[in-house]
């Protein structure tokens, strides 16, 4: 009796591939169309870092890094690291997984502020979200591949979605948080004032809204950042595929080498976005 | 049937038959009379004005159920009563006051009058204009123009400048940007902020902030100025000093104000008319006098037996020095010019031992100069309001009203001690209610 009746079956599998079928068949085009356009995004915005000389991109991360961390020794530490990551002789590896990040990122972004507008301005918008971003949270990050794999093959597109998909709830959930977060009375006068709904949305709301919105960009990068490694698996080039050709083939030194430039990528995104966060909201506390 | 004023039972009944079956015609007619006569009597009305919180409100406004209780209904169908047939009217350039314990409506009922809050049933004119038949756009222009609205928690923008918060109105409206911040220029300076324009409202003190707040609702120079408990999350002492500024500014501004609170001396000081709110209902309205002196029921009987000052105080602890004092031995030209620099209109008399003697005024003043009389003694008025030091402040209210001259306060021997202004009365009920608070 240690055997599953063999006769006792759901064949899940043969209805999702013909839901896949039925998928591809009539949403084919939508599709087709949709992987041109992140195709494209993504293929412009690689080519952005791919272009530009490596000193030219380590003076603008020292740059940023300075303005956004306010110390000038903060924007040397973080040009160093990567610096560093050039002396693996991995920069054009790094540029790439930039490039794929920073597409997800801002197509993450143009998706999920508005989408956490929405949810803030509307009760009924917000009961419908909620479950799926609570349940899209609890999910593991390879969970996202398989849906990009169906329907997008291997490829750079199906990675981009992929990290998009697993990117955007942070964004969402804390747009619609930090909108909800201002006072009631803040409101209530900016409408004493005769503020149309769109002023009180672009000159309250949003300004209000800002540090928490800032705070779901930087979570959103850090988590696109961790999904694009995972991304290799179906086909994203960059660092993440060195660090799973260097498992495959038990090269612990080139996999150790390759895993610390994410790292430091990775510390180099999060502080910036992070500062960014933190100093707009000085004003805010009060 | 009741005859409405001015109107005779023989014109009536010559009128013919129609009015009586139709009962709402009677106060159609009542109403035009009374616009006639006094139209400013009704720059804002509020008509029989309901505001029911709950899911189905409508539905219960059809039911008998709405005469029940406020906790009656809320136990029937979980809804609140917020406000229950409210109606009044304020005149143009009145101050209005609105008074009640917390839950009583208040807050609700002055949102109601923008409508932050929509009522569910009743009407609001605005100079003959029901605001809510109003649609979008036009109440948008009605909220930009008409209404300036305080609140008890400031509600500043706060990542705005103190400028940009008190302009915010003006750009809404469309003005640009210069003609905004002219105006927001003027209205900061009329409430003492020049100087703070470009701080963030977090920076300030509460009193200035609400000093934004109400520069804010003045900058575009509305008519009505709408202000929710404004002073109450302030500290005594500036509470009090807003209060005599806010006196001041209506001095100047003549707005039409409704003020809510929930502090009866406030009320007392500020209000030209009271309406004590209870449980969503107006349960009395008038004159700070009717108030005090005729408690409509026991919940204003209790409100008011706070204002027991007046029977404690002496007016030996509210007299001032005067800021003029005339002897009798000075010329007339010396007593003019000493008037005019004081700006004062009279002033009290006094002999060379201090004692009060009476109280000239410009005009005796000028006369005797016309005359050309040497002395001033023709023009004093002997008869003026006279208190000793033990008189308590509530028997001060007679001879207060009697008189439009301020209260001299002598000794027994006829000496003058001091004087006491009629405004001094409410005051200094309210500051001896805070000191005792305080301690
Ligand atoms: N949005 C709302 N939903 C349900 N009930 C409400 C709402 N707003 C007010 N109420 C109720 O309406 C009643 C009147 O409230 P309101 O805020 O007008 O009182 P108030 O006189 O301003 O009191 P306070 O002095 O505390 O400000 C209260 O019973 C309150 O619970
Ligand atoms: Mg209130």
């Amino acid at each position: 009796m240690t055997k599953f009746p063999a006769n006792i079956q759901i064949p899940l599998a043969t209805w999702v591939d013909e839901l896949m079928d039925w998928i591809l068949a009539h949403w084919g085009g939508f599709f087709d169309a949709l992987g041109d356009i992140l195709l494209q995004v993504l293929l412009y915005i690689e080519k952005f870092f791919l272009v530009m000389p490596w000193y030219v991109v380590l003076i603008l991360v020292g740059l940023v890094a300075w303005r956004a961390l306010g110390r000038w020794w903060h924007g040397l530490v973080m040009a160093a690291l990567l610096f560093v990551i050039g002396t693996f002789g991995y920069w054009r590896l790094a540029m790439m997984t930039l490039g794929l990040v920073t597409s997800a990122v801002i197509i993450s972004l143009t998706i999920g502020i508005p989408a956490g507008i929405l949810m803030a301005r509307n009760n009924l918008v917000e009961q419908l979200l909620r479950p799926f971003l609570d349940a899209m949270q609890t999910m593991p990050s390879f969970v996202y591949l398989i849906p990009a794999l169906m329907l997008f093959g291997l490829g750079k597109v199906p990675a981009v979605f992929a990290t998009i998909i697993y990117a955007v709830p942070p964004v969402i959930r804390l747009t619609n948080v930090g909108i909800r977060q201002v006072p009631q009375t803040v409101l209530e006068a900016a409408e004493s004032l005769g503020s149309s709904s769109r002023q009180i949305l672009f000159n309250v709301q949003l300004p209000l809204a800002f540090p928490s919105i800032m705070v779901g960009v930087n979570q959103t990068t850090m988590m696109a950042l961790s999904m694009v490694v995972v991304a290799s698996m179906i086909g994203a080039r960059g660092l993440g595929l060195e660090v799973l050709l260097a498992i495959n083939r038990i090269e612990v030194g080139r996999g150790f080498e390759a895993g610390l430039s994410i790292v430091f990528l990775a510390i180099i995104i999060d502080r910036i976005t992070h500062a960014l966060a933190a100093r707009q909201r000085q004003f805010t506390s009060h | 049937m009741v005859v409405p004023a001015g109107r005779t039972a023989h014109e009536i009944l010559a009128e013919g038959e129609q009015y009586t079956d139709h009962p709402l015609n009677w106060s159609g007619i009542l109403e035009n009379r009374e616009e006639l006569s006094h139209g400013s009597d009704k720059f804002l009305e509020v008509k029989e004005l309901w505001k029911i919180f709950g899911p189905k409100a409508e539905d219960l406004l059809q039911s008998d159920l709405k005469f029940s209780s406020k906790q009656e209904i809320l136990d029937q169908t979980g809804c609140v009563v917020g406000l229950r047939n409210v109606s009044f009217n304020v005149r143009r350039g009145e101050f209005f006051m609105l008074m009640g314990l917390s839950g009583s409506g208040k807050s609700t009922c002055i949102r109601c009058l923008l409508r932050l809050i929509e009522p569910t049933a009743g009407h609001v004119l605005v100079n003959g204009e029901d605001i809510c038949a109003f649609d979008k756009a036009t109440l948008m222009s009605l909220r930009r123009k008409t209404f300036g609205m305080v609140f008890q928690h400031f509600g500043l923008f706060p990542h705005y400048t103190v400028r940009d918060n008190v302009a915010y109105g003006l750009k809404v409206g469309g003005a640009s940007r210069v003609e905004s911040y002219e105006k927001a220029q003027k209205a900061i300076e009329t409430v003492g902020l020049k100087g703070w324009e470009d701080y963030l409202p977090g920076s300030l003190s509460g009193g200035m902030q609400q000093r934004v707040g109400i520069a804010r609702a003045l900058a575009k120079d509305p008519e009505i100025l709408l202000m929710d408990e404004p002073f109450s999350g302030l500290d005594p002492l500036i509470r009090r000093e807003m209060q005599d500024e806010l006196v001041e500014l209506q001095d100047k501004l003549h707005k039409t104000i409704i003020f809510v609170t929930h502090d009866l001396h406030e009320a007392l000081k500020l209000g030209d008319r009271i309406a004590i709110m209870r449980d969503g209902e107006i349960i009395q309205l008038g004159t700070p006098e009717d108030v005090v002196t005729s408690p409509a029921d026991d919940y204003v009987r209790e409100f008011v037996q706070d204002a027991s000052p007046a029977k404690i105080l002496t007016a030996d602890r509210i007299k001032e020095e005067p800021s003029l004092l005339i002897y009798e031995w000075q010329g007339p030209h010396v007593v003019r010019h000493l008037l005019r620099a004081a700006r004062r209109q009279n002033a009290f008399v006094v002999s060379k031992h201090h004692t009060l003697l009476g109280l000239v005024t410009r005009e005796g003043i000028d006369d005797l100069i016309k005359q050309g009389a040497a002395s001033i003694k023709e023009a004093i008025l002997a008869d003026v309001p006279k208190c000793e030091p033990h008189t308590i402040v509530e028997d001060l209210f007679p001879l207060a009203t009697s008189s439009h001259f301020s209260i001299a306060v002598t000794d027994s021997a006829g000496r003058f001690l001091g004087v006491i202004h009629d405004r001094t009365i409410l005051d200094s009920m309210i500051s001896d209610r805070e000191e005792t608070n305080n301690d």
